[in-house]
């Protein structure tokens, strides 16, 4: 899974500056947690447009980690980026103080949910695009919430798998504190992504890699090793949640449907 | 003879015709500053490359079409490769591209093998074409392909064969895969086939690829000449615009053959036989 860092960072860079500017804007927002992916999604865009362009929006739930907090601090005072916090916690409890059997899954998605809305009036106060920091990995196995974190403008990082990001971090100068802990979503305390997956993420991205990338036969990989079920686990995990990456259904009435055969790039005239 | 052409590494803006337009009149004027004879723009460059529903609305009738006429005029005393999206009267696209010299378009080449797999969705959008000609320039006989053409060996055999000395190509060629190597694959894919097709058929190979986005696709360049002893010349940066002007010398077409006279030696009605043998023999299987 060797990744060429220093082109791959160069063709990031290029997309962030080259969709940014056929779309009318010069400036980026993004949602930096504390973790790996929404750092590495600063680092590029900072890369890319210059830190006078890029505005971190940290978004603390009362219950985050205050971990997460300092982590994502070293990066605005690393990249000397423009960064503002606004804490989620009156807009989620607000909601759910109306849901008490809410399960912690409903209030997650909640909280991802809040952030998207931060996120978004941001941009339209600031002029500013979303930046997405949703890695390949999360985007196959669907580990995200809809019209959550998965929402964004833009996203340079979609196509890396989250092995990928760890190497592309360590390349960009990411700071080691947030290199070395465990994946989380932080959505409540002591939550683990590889806990909650069943396996980890160099487990599952050598698969992914196999599977989605080279199209490798199942048979193939059980040949080279791949436990059967971790491979029936997986491509489940992938079919349950291609909803996600779908935009809704629409039935189909007219000769031209905006879904099924309207077919333009959103650079159409860009 | 010696010419001297000029690779003009392009980002077109995807669906627009007049500012696609001035990117060529700019490149155009450029290339005669700069003594170019000949000006080699990539593939679709007038419309950008991944047009879908917007085929038809942006498409051109070469002989009638009012838009070409400031380009046509400025190919007096330079000549103009360029990619477009040409209408027949039978109302079919295609993916095509013009070589344009003395004020007037000389010979039209209809992109053969539309790719439709994995990323590309071409034959949705697009009629195939059905010729492959050279044709004859002020630069000696030439060939066109566009992109998908090349990786199929027949089209630059032919256009060998029917007496080419340089091969354009034309390209709107993205890149994926970047584990390996200092280059996409892709890149590395097209550097492979240029020299090899250059060196086996003895032809020079002039190479245009696109850069810029759209929608996230990525379209490296990396354009290039290739001597007929199959040395690369002339090199475009990868993955910015990028104008390149380079000298070919048609006595390298000489030489080569000289050293490596497969072109000679090639035996025609022997392919011919065969490949009919082969038909006939597919044929009997269905």
């Amino acid at each position: 899974m060797k990744l060429n860092c220093e082109l791959i960072a160069k063709v990031l860079e290029n997309f962030i500056r080259d969709e940014l500017s056929k779309a009318g804007f010069s400036r980026v927002v993004v949602g930096l947690s504390g973790g790996i992916d929404s750092a590495v999604a600063c680092f590029l865009a900072t890369r890319a447009l210059g830190a006078e362009n890029v505005r971190a929006v940290l978004m603390p739930y009362r219950a985050s980690s205050k971990e997460s907090l300092i982590d994502a601090s070293s990066v605005v005072n690393q990249l000397r980026i423009k960064s503002e916090t606004i804490e989620i916690t009156s807009i989620v409890d607000g909601y759910f103080s109306t849901q008490p059997e809410a399960n912690s899954l409903r209030r997650g998605n909640g909280m991802a949910r809040a952030r998207m809305i931060v996120l978004f009036d941001k941009s339209m106060q600031y002029r500013a695009l979303v930046l997405g920091t949703s890695n390949k990995t999360e985007l196959l196995l669907g580990y995200g919430t809809l019209y959550g974190d998965m929402a964004s403008a833009i996203n340079p990082i979609g196509d890396l798998y989250k092995t990928d990001i760890y190497h592309l971090a360590e390349f960009l100068g990411v700071p080691k504190a947030i290199l070395k802990k465990k994946p989380t979503a932080d959505l409540w305390a002591g939550q683990s992504d590889e806990a909650e997956l069943g396996f980890t993420y160099a487990e599952v991205d050598e698969l992914l890699y196999e599977l989605i990338d080279n199209r490798v036969s199942r048979e193939q990989l059980i040949q080279r090793g791949f436990k059967e079920d971790f491979i029936h686990k997986v491509i489940a995990k992938i079919q349950s949640s291609q909803f996600k990456r779908r935009g809704p259904v629409i039935c189909k009435v007219s000769p031209r449907t905006v879904t099924h055969d309207f077919h333009y790039l959103r650079d159409w005239g860009l | 003879m010696k010419y001297t052409v000029a690779l003009a590494q392009i980002s077109p803006k995807l669906g627009t015709l007049s500012d696609n337009l001035n990117l060529h009149l700019h490149g155009i004027e450029r290339a005669r500053s700069a003594g170019a004879n000949l000006i080699v723009f990539p593939e679709l460059s007038l419309t950008g490359y991944i047009l879908q529903d917007l085929v038809p609305d942006i498409a051109i009738d070469p002989n009638t079409s009012p838009l070409l006429q400031p380009l046509l005029n400025l190919c007096q005393d330079i000549a103009c490769v360029f990619g477009f999206v040409e209408v027949s009267d039978r109302f079919n696209y295609y993916n095509a591209a013009a070589y344009a010299a003395q004020g007037k378009i000389q010979h039209i080449h209809r992109k053969l093998y539309l790719p439709t797999y994995g990323m590309f969705d071409e034959m949705r959008f697009f009629a195939m074409g059905e010729n492959l000609r050279t044709f004859s320039s002020s630069f000696g006989d030439m060939g066109i392909l566009i992109c998908e053409d090349l990786w199929h060996p027949s089209t630059a055999y032919l256009h060998a064969q029917d007496g080419a000395q340089a091969v354009i190509t034309i390209s709107s060629s993205p890149g994926r895969g970047v584990r390996h190597g200092e280059l996409f694959q892709t890149s590395e894919g097209w550097t492979h086939l240029l020299r090899t097709t250059a060196q086996y058929f003895t032809i020079y190979n002039i190479y245009v690829n696109r850069v810029g986005f759209e929608d996230g696709a990525h379209f490296p360049g990396g354009s290039m000449v290739v001597s007929p002893a199959g040395e690369i010349v002339a090199q475009a940066k990868y993955f910015e615009e990028d104008f390149v002007v380079t000298e070919i010398d048609l006595e390298e077409v000489r030489r080569a053959r000289l050293f490596a006279p497969m072109l000679r030696d090639e035996r025609l009605e022997l392919t011919l036989r065969e490949l009919t043998r082969i038909i006939n023999k597919r044929n009997a299987a269905r």
